[in-house]
């Protein structure tokens, strides 16, 4: 794959960041830095708020409060794709959609055959090119998804949950992948259950239970006091929930005053 | 014995008429059909049934202010459809209402007036021409109209294809990497609105989305690519134009429902052969593959 050229400044800001449905927030007033480069695993309970905040990142939900910073642009895998599968397309279109940015509504792709082939290659996909998406299992799908990842060529990648039901050879391959991204400078972002996993392959953790319980090295942010705090997050949405009281955020502003938890090593 | 292949050609050889209402038809039927490959692979079928209802109130008030005419009524028809189209979408990407039911709010509004405006001037004759159509009676500007609507909509599928697809796919990941999102949607459903427009004139409201849908639904049993569906599709409705519009001649049957008909035997006919999840396939399954 061409290297794309890393941009120095930081690629995602979050300024007292709460997104959130129906008013009730899932993510509230969350401050950090994903620096160029990282290696983040976002990590905690169901209804943390891991795929929200992925989400607020790739600008898909609205902030309810606060906002996120970009630079550059990024790709985002999703937990539950909205992908119809019985839609009679091949592997090899389903993966040269990660070209877009280059080739856009009319360039031909008959150019980067070779590329688009490479990429399913990297992915164990080869021979599977005229295969209809229909037919494919949902670890093969799954890498087929990986295979347009590669073809986005983004400096920033967002991945939601990526090995949900994948087998374990699967799953390495797939880590191997990401290992290679990070080596090239790339940022990774990926929401995952696996602590082991996490632990092993990814320097940096974000423990959220819908309010950031630590952020840092991941030896330092996944240790048994901090697990048991996010483990006691309620997962109910409280109706009688009263007003936040802290400040909207429209610009810069002293956000000390509201009492959360920020990130461990924004020095 | 009459010979078939005389009795479907000779009524184009022999009348004027017939051969403007087949050219009307095939024009139709370049247009119609890719346009509803796209809406029943988006499980849209239904909703190009809701708009050529949607139409209805449009085309009535151009009758009411001009009569009769084309301009007038096909003008009404398109007002009415884009603007039920582009608010049900609009109130979609707004609200968390489905976009499925906010079009069947819209059109059902839209029936509603269009029925009270028939009603204030029409009489039953008017109506009927309403619902079937006068395929028979096609003027030069309803030739011109229908091969202006085919023409329109074979390059705006071209022009707008890959997003198209994108969009049909993975809307999710088209709105990730580009904003092209909304306005093709949009753009894809005016194609509808004209395309039903068009029809409406050939085979009136009713029976103007059978040459959309009927021809699209029965290729998907004859292919399972995209890029061959179109053609297929295509196909299918000139061969129903051709096939109808002689029957229609033949047996003295009104034209526009003689053609959805004959799109809809093919349709039964695809069902039952065709290659790709027929019926007949089904009873008589060959042994399966070793890996």
């Amino acid at each position: 794959m061409s290297a794309t050229t890393i941009p120095v400044p930081d690629p995602i800001r979050l300024v007292s960041l709460t997104l959130g449905y129906d008013r009730h927030p899932a993510i509230h007033h969350l401050d950090g830095t994903v620096h160029a480069g990282d290696l983040l695993a976002l990590v905690g309970p169901n209804g943390a708020g891991k795929s929200t905040l992925l989400k607020g990142m790739v600008g898909e939900i609205p902030c309810l409060d606060g906002r996120v910073e970009r630079s550059g642009a990024i790709a985002y895998m999703p937990q539950a794709d909205e992908i119809d599968r019985s839609f009679p397309l091949s592997v090899m279109d389903l993966a040269g959609m990660g070209l877009w940015r280059r080739a856009g509504a009319w360039r031909s792709l008959s150019r980067q055959r070779r590329a688009i082939e490479a990429a399913l290659a990297a992915v164990g996909l080869d021979g599977f090119e005229a295969r209809p998406i229909g037919t494919l299992s949902g670890g093969q799908f799954r890498r087929a998804l990986f295979a347009r990842l590669i073809l986005q060529d983004c400096p920033v990648i967002l991945l939601d949950e990526p090995f949900t039901g994948i087998d374990a050879r699967t799953v390495d391959d797939l880590l191997a992948l990401i290992r290679g991204w990070h080596a090239e400078g790339r940022t990774v972002v990926a929401a995952l259950h696996d602590l082991a996993q996490v632990r092993a392959h990814f320097p940096m953790t974000l423990l959220l239970a819908r309010e950031p319980i630590a952020w840092g090295p991941t030896a330092r942010v996944l240790t048994a006091e901090n697990l048991a705090r996010a483990r006691n997050l309620s997962e109910a949405w409280d109706e009688g929930a009263p007003v936040c009281a802290g400040p909207r955020i429209s610009g810069n502003h002293d956000h000390g005053a509201h009492g959360h938890h920020h990130h461990e090593d924004a020095a | 014995m009459i010979d078939p292949f005389g009795s479907l050609v000779a009524p184009f050889v022999e009348f004027g008429f017939m051969r403007r209402a087949l050219a009307g038809c095939l024009a139709l039927s370049v247009s119609a059909p890719p346009v509803g490959v796209f809406l029943t692979l988006r499980r849209m079928s239904l909703m190009s049934d809701a708009m050529s209802h949607a139409i209805l109130p449009g085309a009535a008030a151009g009758f009411l202010v001009a009569g009769l005419s084309l301009p007038a009524m096909t003008l009404g028809g398109l007002v009415a459809g884009l603007a039920v189209a582009l608010l049900a979408g609009a109130v979609t990407r707004a609200t968390t209402v489905r976009e499925d039911a906010n079009l069947a709010a819209f059109y059902l509004i839209s029936l509603a007036a269009g029925v009270l405006l028939v009603s204030l001037r029409g009489s039953q004759i008017d109506l009927m021409h309403f619902l079937f159509g006068s395929v028979l009676a096609l003027d030069d500007a309803a030739l011109w109209l229908l091969g202006g609507i085919s023409t329109l909509t074979l390059v705006a599928l071209a022009v707008l294809y890959r997003p198209l697809v994108m969009e049909c796919v993975d809307p999710l990941f088209l709105r990730t990497v580009s904003r092209s999102g909304g306005p093709v949607h949009f753009a894809f459903l005016a194609l509808v609105v004209i395309n039903l427009v068009g029809g409406f004139q050939a085979l009136g409201t009713l029976l103007a989305v059978g040459l959309m849908l009927l021809p699209a639904v029965a290729a998907r049993f004859w292919t399972r690519d995209l890029g061959v569906l179109i053609p297929v599709s295509i196909l299918i409705a000139a061969l129903a134009s051709v096939s109808g519009l002689s029957l229609s001649y033949q047996l003295d049957l009104p034209s526009g429902p003689a053609i959805v008909l004959a799109a809809g035997a093919l349709y039964l006919a695809s069902m039952l052969v065709g290659p790709r999840g027929g019926l007949l396939r089904r009873l008589i399954r060959p042994r399966h593959l070793e890996a």
